[in-house]
């Protein structure tokens, strides 16, 4: 093997972790963007089995690779991201390419246009290698409920886990009990987790980026609201949805979203003031940080791995100096609740276009236009979508608005309120847990209904998508079973650098390990027959 | 800043009849029903069926109306209210559909300058208050050519609120009392329009027209203030002027629709909820579609679009870039003259009756085309006023034209009118002229005049022989003049005339005619 190829294969796990890492390479030479591009496509041909992707765009993925490798002859890169392979979770917009929203009614949609980031990162030189899986249109948070099948945490195939779990002498089949990523952009958190990318696209409504980051020990970030176009995003709740970052570094994070942040025209929603391309800087002094932490969210839920994690994090920046004091956000409680009202509101609304009229799937059935629509609505739509219209449409009939909608709004308000007072008393950001524990495995998951499983699941993470406030995921350390567990920063509205800054400070103190998938990438087509057995036996 | 124009279309309305009977058992003017048009808001007025308690036989009742009016006028700007597809009447099917109007999923909408600039502005013509924060709501029902599933409206906080159109029209004897009537404007919203929905009886198929989707419309809400379809059609027709005094603006369905309705109580029918379309071939409403009973939209805010801000000069924010920001004092100075001031400048400056000064402005171009005769001519005001409202708005009635299409121009009316001005052609004449000019064959009317020898006989001397034969010719009627028959004079005035082929002007020939009977 030429030194070249050694030298790559060795830092695609290892040095190569970060993006801005092998942009380096690739400006140095030491690899092409045609090289890389094709690794992480075969990549994702071993890791097929975790079904993170729903599309690969291979044909697009060389030849936008082609176009960076003649940049790079010429000198003439683009940037950070020219010839950096990435993914896109299949809700957003990409023109020429399927965008599914892991849901029938969107089978075989193609859109003529591109979301907004999607294009910001091609014009970037970004490599796309494809559309990654979903919960049916962003709804849930595991990953688990979109047509194309659940999604497998990598980590399930991790040395990590897979030497915890010997130790523990199960004597049950490994393959059958793999995790889940969480989600909704599992997929993007899969994809980027298995090295099949650098950076990946979610999307975050309550969580639905950090969730799968801290899942799948990854860097997950949830921009301000109205600091990242959402045009071409196809919504779940307008007024809270925002494009999401997976990468596997804060570093990254800080690049993608110099990228892709400022005002859209195409989004009103989008703020005006221009926004300055993010340097990052190394943090060395934390003793003029305050650190907040939400009494609330100590909840019995909480799992005690995660709470010992969460206290260790705090006396960890106490330690160098930083004030950690309790705060309260006294409406916290009530936020699930009033995410429920609301989201299903704006969901009813949102998915009244898809009538199998202009786009999508349409039924048989022509007896009239009405009959059509109910029939098509059903066929294109699971179980968790319908009843979260039919939810949505009850809050907002004229007899209900008040009662819930309006009221629901109303606490929202409270809900944001509880976040600037907190601010205003001087925190700079708050720390919490993202999740309530590790991954689960997927038979473990689904004794519970999507509903329930959302409800719990976005507890710490969807009150920051109620105040429109940039929040990250930041992985911490490996749970006594070798998953990783994450904490989250919330920052103050569209002070998103700050956030990142912090978040990478805590990085380089916690060391967050490598997932060390070598066995899966060396032996991947046995783990490959296995998973389809397993597959066919979870479902009888 | 040019002005938006607006064109008025489709008209929906709200009607409120009541019964009125001899015990007075329902209050005159009380609401008790209406019908609202599909895709336009909830009625202020309650929605119950007509006739509830009795239904009424034939002739027992006396029908009061209460007119209230929701009137949509299209906003003619060049691109739609919430994308950049472009506005245009009668291009390609779905020629003009942006991915927003197609409701491509990820699509947001992104409010339109224009639009706004033209709701503002028909706000101050109609003394509303403009709202400085306004909201933009979601109304949902499921249709075909409503791709989105909802329609973006202004239901919570509209643009403008609490504004009055004064209507005037003339009445009493010979029409000449002008009386003043005030409609109070609720409210003006933006809207956007839906698409078209084309259905195929034969094949039982329905084809859908997206062109008109997304389009920008006013809503203009006029609360129940008009007590006949007389006085809703005088109020959409002055709303329709100051429309046009800031664009353009065409359509009127309330007198039929208002008939209808009476007849079918009367008949013991029931007015359903629904939405009528005035079709102008007809001259008459048609149903358009079922209102599916109690229709209830799920209003909810549009949370693409953040509350739409405007300013005045006290509250511009310092340093605004002026391509952001609305100031609706600065529209407010540039807004055009309204109708009620130009009829009261046509009466003052030229002495106008004030029912001509309406007339003037009722026909679409007629001001126009009489202030171009004033531009070229000498002739008297009154004169013009007279030749325009009667000669040419005649013909023009007669031949069921629109101004526009007058075959003749303001140029020749003036000229001919100059002609007239300066005694070188009779009335007579000038009406033969005019006629002439009408059939259109390219001539001038001085041409018309040299053609056909109309001009007057000047030649004094020529005119006292002619005076001098008729005499010699009858001397029987000389005589009875001299008799004291005073209609006598008249016969030899005639036959001088005749003598002249009426080239002669009556009152030089009696001058002459007399002068030489005294002698």
């Amino acid at each position: 093997m030429p030194l070249k190829r050694m030298h790559f294969q060795f830092c695609l796990q290892t040095s190569y972790k970060a993006a801005i890492k092998v942009s380096a390479a690739l400006k140095q030479g030491h690899i092409t963007p045609t090289e890389l591009c094709q690794k992480c496509l075969s990549i994702i041909k071993k890791t097929k089995f975790l079904n993170a992707y729903i599309t690969v765009s291979e044909e697009v993925a060389l030849k936008q690779a082609e176009e960076s490798e003649k940049r790079y002859k010429k000198g003439h890169s683009l940037g950070d991201l020219d010839g950096i392979p990435i993914a896109v979770k299949d809700n957003f917009s990409t023109s020429g390419i399927e965008t599914t929203c892991a849901s029938n009614m969107l089978r075989g949609y193609v859109p003529p246009y591109n979301a907004t980031v999607v294009q910001k990162l091609l014009d970037q030189g970004a490599l796309l290698m494809g559309k990654t899986n979903l919960d049916e249109f962003a709804m849930g948070s595991g990953s688990t409920d979109g047509v194309f099948g659940p999604v497998k945490n990598p980590w399930s195939y991790s040395k990590q886990y897979r030497e915890k779990r010997k130790q523990k002498s199960h004597c049950e089949n490994e393959d059958s009990n793999w995790l889940i990523t969480g989600g909704s952009s599992g997929g993007s958190a899969a994809a980027v987790s298995a090295f099949t990318c650098f950076a990946a696209l979610g999307s975050d409504t309550g969580g639905s980026t950090r969730n799968p980051a801290a899942h799948c020990g990854l860097v997950g970030l949830k921009p301000s609201y109205g600091l990242v176009s959402r045009h071409g995003l196809i919504p779940l709740v307008n007024s809270m949805d925002v494009p999401g970052i997976l990468t596997r570094c804060v570093d990254d994070a800080a690049i993608v979203l110099g990228v892709l942040a400022g005002h859209d025209p195409k989004d009103s929603t989008t703020i005006q003031d221009p926004v300055k391309p993010f340097v990052l800087p190394s943090l060395t002094d934390v003793s003029k940080l305050c650190i907040g932490i939400p009494k609330e969210y100590l909840t019995p839920e909480l799992s005690s791995e995660v709470r010992s994690l969460w206290s260790k994090a705090a006396n960890l920046f106490e330690s160098e100096g930083a004030k950690v004091i309790e705060v309260s956000l006294p409406h916290t409680s009530y936020s699930i609740v009033c995410y429920h009202v609301l989201c299903t509101s704006e969901v009813a609304s949102n998915m009244a276009r898809f009538d199998g009229l202009e786009y999508g799937h349409r039924c048989d059935i022509d007896v009239s236009t009405e009959a059509m629509y109910a029939a098509t609505r059903r066929e294109g739509f699971n179980d968790v979508v319908r009843g979260r219209i039919l939810s949505g449409n009850f809050f907002l009939l004229k007899e209900n608005y008040e009662n819930y909608f309006v009221k629901a709004q109303k606490v929202r308000r409270l809900i944001a309120n509880d976040f600037v007072t907190v601010f205003n008393s001087g925190v700079d950001v708050l720390l919490t847990p993202t999740t309530l524990s590790e991954a689960v495995p997927y038979t473990e998951f689904i004794k519970e209904d999507n509903r329930t499983r959302s409800a719990q699941d976005d507890i710490f993470t969807q009150a920051a998508n109620m105040a429109g406030l940039p929040a990250v995921s930041v992985p911490m350390a490996l749970s006594n079973q070798g998953l990783p567990i994450g904490l989250q920063f919330i920052g103050r509205a569209f002070c998103d650098q700050e956030l990142l800054t912090i978040a990478k400070w805590f990085e380089k103190q916690v060391q967050f390990p490598v997932i060390q998938l070598q066995e899966l990438m060396d032996d991947c087509s046995s783990v490959f027959e296995n998973e389809k057995l397993a597959s066919v036996s979870l479902k009888q | 800043m040019a002005a938006p124009m607006l064109r008025l279309c489709c008209p929906g309305r709200r009607w409120a009849l009541a019964c009125i009977d001899g015990c007075s058992r329902h209050r005159r003017g009380a609401p008790n029903g209406c019908t609202s048009s599909r895709r336009r808001g909830q009625s202020s007025v309650a929605q119950q069926p007509f006739i509830t308690a009795q239904k009424p036989r034939k002739g027992e009742h006396e029908w009061a109306a209460v007119v209230g009016l929701e009137i949509h006028a299209q906003i003619s700007s060049k691109s739609k209210l919430f994308s950049g597809s472009q506005v245009h009447f009668a291009a390609p099917p779905n020629s003009l559909v942006s991915f927003f109007d197609a409701s491509l999923p990820g699509t947001l909408p992104v409010l339109n300058r224009r639009c706004v600039e033209a709701a503002v502005m028909t706000g101050l013509a109609l003394n509303c208050r403009i709202n400085k924060k306004s909201l933009f709501d979601r109304k949902h029902y499921f249709y075909a050519d409503l791709p989105a599933g909802y329609q973006i409206t202004q239901q919570r906080l509209p643009i403008a609120v609490n504004g009055s159109l004064v209507y005037s029209f003339c009445a009493g004897k010979n029409r000449s009392q002008v009386i003043n009537k005030t409609a109070r404007v609720k409210q003006i919203q933006l809207e956007q329009d839906s698409g078209k929905s084309l259905h195929d009886d034969l094949r039982s198929q329905t084809l859908i027209d997206l062109n008109r989707a997304g389009v920008g419309l006013l809503e203009v809400v006029l609360e129940p203030d008009m007590s006949c379809g007389e006085e809703a059609a005088t109020a959409v027709r002055e709303l329709q002027l100051i429309l046009q005094a800031l664009g353009t603006s065409q359509a009127n369905m309330a007198d039929y629709e208002i008939q209808r309705q009476i007849n079918e109580l009367e008949n013991g029918g029931e007015i359903l909820n629904e939405t009528r379309s005035f079709d102008s071939k007809l001259g008459c409403t048609i149903p358009m579609r079922d209102k599916e009973g109690k229709q209830d939209y799920r209003f909810m805010p549009e949370p693409n679009l953040p509350p739409l801000l405007l300013y005045d000069t006290e509250s511009l924010p310092a340093g605004a870039d002026p391509q952001q920001v609305i100031d609706i004092d600065r529209i407010r100075e540039q807004l055009p003259e309204l109708p009620s001031v130009t009829r009261e400048k046509l009466v003052q400056q030229y002495g106008m009756l004030p029912e001509h000064s309406f007339t003037l402005l009722n026909e679409v171009g007629l001001l126009e085309f009489f202030q171009n005769v004033m531009k070229e001519t000498r002739a008297e005001p009154k004169k013009v006023t007279s030749w325009v409202l009667n000669t040419l708005l005649g013909f023009l009635k007669q031949q069921n034209l629109a101004v526009s299409e007058s075959p003749v121009t303001p140029s020749a009316l003036a000229e001919l009118l100059n002609l007239l001005d300066r005694k070188a052609i009779s009335s007579s004449a000038a009406k033969q002229v005019f006629e002439e000019l009408w059939r259109n064959e390219g001539k001038t009317p001085a041409q018309i005049v040299s053609e056909k020898k109309l001009e007057l006989m000047q030649d004094q001397e020529a005119l006292e022989q002619l005076c001098h034969a008729v005499m010699e010719g009858h001397p029987q009627v000389v005589m009875d003049v001299k008799k004291g028959n005073p209609r006598a004079i008249n016969k030899l005035i005639g036959l001088v005339r005749k003598a002249t082929l009426s080239r002669a002007d009556p009152t030089v020939i009696k001058e002459i005619l007399e002068k030489k009977l005294a002698s």
